[in-house]
């Protein structure tokens, strides 16, 4: 038993920490997400991985995996958070791919999984709908065999960055009979051009918007564009849902986060010392970092359960819950340090530094973009971080739902 | 990065959890715990013989070769069972002291005692004044010729009344609470001037408060440097606290595992009360403690042999995390358990008990927060 890399994982250290340093594109800086993003710089990095081989490193090597060790995927994600880049979105890579090379035939495997290895193919995700949140297997979207065709109508919901997207794996209701919810259900591809396809963005609290409602009127869809069989969907659902999750705690970029907090609180001053210096303050920020001192050990824990052959079980669970509440910690923390400078609304440009500056120029009531900013840069993002990371307990399965699979799976109640 | 325990590691595991299970029983352990004595000798003895004793001394001293994952195994064990005997102070401090500053004499005079399970000792560190800080020495010692004399009053000291000798922290030189001047010397419990006064703990055990009255010990029962003991005690108790933190993670698996087989066998209003949402997710939630205070154990483990800095952060995470879990175990177990988690009779109040003394030994919980808050 011990915490230490080997030479040869060190080796492998160096070897990725100076791939990033040479290859992140320059201009992506090291802001990781912003709300002002445009789509090409969220592939940029996706499509340079793509070109190195380094997109998928989980998945099985026939399917271009790097056939890493669960420890040398560790190393990977913490030193992409260290530099802060923006990583390949999950909904191809960590998401439908896997259902496909585990599930889908081979046409499907050669039509779809080079376009997302290479960040061509942009995916989004089909699953919630209005009426189907937590309760996901009452979805009522319906899919109709008619010839060689499905026809689908419904409307699903919460469709993340669908704007942008190329392809959607969809849940649909192929048997509205069947015995149970559940399986009547099919997943099925659907490419987002396709008439009677239309996608209008839901605004969110921090003024983004990264999510919609997509409404399907007499989608015909191919029926070779079903995976795997019908009414078996539910089956490939979970299954990514735990794939989903065993990724979601985000260990590397909450600690870069708390190092960007310590800085923060270095600087606000509290009765002429540093906040970071005011006891109770630093005893929160204790706290978070006990907490994702357990989270980082556990994450690793279910890493090496992994390497021995176990797959991502009901601990992963554990993960999403615990992972989740520290990123929301570290981003109520991160609000509560900035102070009255968490209080104006910044709007949704704030990234590039010439366009921050126009935008602040113009909230402080002036035109020209010479004026002095409002408040210190690390303030701007604050309050709509900390609104847009509400999200993530209730996303992906939301912690009660977690809590459900616990009992279930582990407690056996 | 390896999670794996050795083969080795594993046979002690076996082996200690069957003895635990076998001779270790509920009713077994109240008789020791009820008896004159307060404890079982020869449960110790045992222990000494199934090499327990032995484990986390090198071979050079005597031991097996192990270290403190061995000691976490074996407390894990201990933990399960609400095991009272005094490991902790025999073997991982006393032990500690001599392994990492005793000399050739005081090991060999010692060590082989302890790993034979001949010598019973205690560590009086704790004052009444000094809460949990191991430099505020109210007790002195002052060098005359070849002797210190002793003078002070220890506070609770655990499993003094089976031990026959003593580790005392001592101030021989300096203000009440300076660094500097803080020194650490082996008593015999027998010798002139020391008298106890036992009493039984809340969680099983037994402890004594310890007055030194004009006590004269030789010097060479002096454990390393006069004046400069602090670092040494701190990297003592940090072993300490690393093996408690493995005893709590035991006593809260098991205390786990009781409230869920409760909750399904427990029917009000016509259903197993593991039925309930309500009660479900607050399960999960002690679950998922379990399992962080066993992530926050390893990494205090682990990093027992890192420099100060990190080890005494990695420590103090892991005290103030896994002492915040043993009290919502503990608390939630009992409320879990309803009306018979507050008898006597139910297993699970002992179990409490004992995760709730967890946190007052070697610093509570704010005690740990303020260390890793000063440490940046």
């Amino acid at each position: 038993m011990n915490l230490e890399f080997t030479p040869e994982e060190i080796a492998f250290r160096d070897e990725v920490r100076t791939f990033i340093e040479e290859n992140h594109p320059k201009h992506l800086g090291d802001f990781g997400m912003r709300e002002d993003m445009s789509p090409e710089d969220m592939v940029a990095w996706h499509k340079v991985l793509g070109e190195k081989g380094w997109s998928v490193p989980a998945w099985p090597e026939q399917y271009g995996g790097t056939g890493w060790t669960p420890t040398q995927r560790y190393i990977w994600s913490e030193e992409n958070a260290r530099a802060n880049t923006f990583m390949p979105l999950p909904f191809g890579v960590s998401m439908v791919g896997p259902v496909i090379y585990t599930f889908g035939n081979e046409e499907q495997k050669a039509q779809h999984l080079p376009g997302i290895r290479s960040g061509e193919t942009w995916w989004c995700q089909g699953y919630s709908e209005p009426g189907a949140g937590s309760d996901l297997a009452s979805l009522k979207t319906t899919a109709v065999r008619d010839g060689d065709h499905y026809v689908i109508n419904g409307q699903k919901t919460w469709t993340t960055l669908a704007q942008h997207a190329d392809w959607g794996f969809f849940l649909c209701r192929t048997d509205p009979d069947a015995a149970k919810p559940q399986e009547g259900i099919s997943f099925i591809l659907l490419d987002m051009k396709t008439p009677g396809v239309e996608v209008k963005p839901i605004k969110l609290l921090d003024g983004g918007y990264e999510v919609n409602e997509t409404w399907l009127t007499d989608v015909r869809v191919p029926a070779e564009n079903l995976v795997g069989e019908e009414n078996k969907g539910w089956t490939y659902a979970k299954f990514l849902l735990a794939h989903e999750r065993s990724g979601i705690a985000g260990v590397a970029r909450s600690k870069r986060g708390v190092e960007k907090l310590r800085e923060i609180a270095g600087s606000e001053m509290l009765y002429g010392e540093p906040l970071m210096d005011d006891f109770d303050f630093a005893r929160k920020v204790s706290q978070l970092e006990i907490d994702l001192a357990a989270l980082e050990i556990t994450e690793l824990r279910t890493l090496a359960g992994e390497q021995a052959g176990k797959g991502p079980g009901p601990e992963s669970s554990i993960l999403k819950i615990k992972g989740t509440e520290v990123q929301q910690r570290l981003t109520e923390l991160t609000l509560e340090a900035v102070g009255s400078y968490g209080t104006p609304y910044y709007g949704n440009i704030t990234g590039e530094a010439g366009v921050g500056a126009d935008q602040r120029a113009r909230i402080a009531g002036g035109n020209a973009t010479n004026q002095y900013p409002i408040g210190p840069d690390y303030a701007q993002h604050s309050a709509a971080t900390y609104f847009n990371m509400r999200k993530t307990s209730i996303y992906g399965g939301s912690n009660e739902i977690q809590r459900n699979i616990i009992t279930k799976m582990i407690l056996g109640l | 990065m390896d999670f794996n325990f050795t083969e080795e590691q594993d046979m002690v595991r076996d082996g200690l959890s069957r003895m635990v299970r076998e001779q270790y029983d509920w009713e077994s352990r109240r008789k020791a715990i009820e008896s004159d004595a307060g404890w079982n000798p020869e449960v110790w003895a045992q222990l000494a013989e199934l090499g327990i004793l032995g484990m986390p001394f090198s071979e050079k001293d005597g031991g097996f070769g192990g270290g403190a994952i061995d000691s976490m195994v074996i407390m894990e064990e201990f933990g399960k069972g609400l095991v009272i005997e005094p490991f902790v102070p025999t073997v991982v401090c006393a032990g500690g002291f001599l392994k990492h500053a005793g000399s050739d004499a005081q090991k060999e005079e010692h060590l082989s005692a302890i790993i034979a399970g001949k010598r019973v000792f205690a560590f009086a560190y704790a004052e009444p004044q000094g809460r949990y800080d191991y430099a505020d020495l109210a007790t002195t010692a002052k060098k005359d010729g070849d002797a210190y004399t002793l003078n002070g009053h220890k506070a609770v000291v655990i499993g003094a009344p089976w031990a026959s000798h003593l580790v005392v922290t001592a101030r021989t030189s300096g203000g009440e609470r300076d660094r500097d001047g803080v020194s650490v010397f082996i008593v015999d419990k027998g010798a002139d001037g020391v008298v106890t006064r036992d009493y039984e703990t809340v969680d099983g055990r037994r402890a004594s408060e310890v007055y030194f009255e004009n006590v004269s010990v030789p010097a060479d029962a002096l454990i390393g440097e006069e004046g400069k003991a602090l670092p040494l005690i701190e990297l003592v108790t940090d072993e300490a606290i690393a093996a408690q933190c493995a005893e709590a993670c035991g006593a809260m698996k098991v205390a786990h595992t009781m409230t869920v087989e409760y909750s399904r066998q427990r029917k009000q209003f016509g259903v197993p009360i593991g039925q309930f949402q309500v009660l479900q997710h607050r399960m999960v939630d002690m679950y998922t403690a379990y399992e962080q205070s066993v992530s926050l154990t390893y990494l205090a483990t682990l990093k027992l042999d890192a420099g100060e800095a990190e080890r005494k952060r990695a420590v103090s995470a892991a005290k103030v995390g896994v002492g915040q879990a043993a009290r919502l175990m503990g608390q939630e177990a009992v409320q879990i358990h309803g009306g018979n988690g507050v008898t006597d009779e139910y297993a699970i109040g002992h179990y409490f008990k004992r995760l709730t003394i967890f946190d007052h030994e070697f610093g509570n919980v704010d005690h740990h927060m303020k260390r890793h808050v000063k440490l940046g």
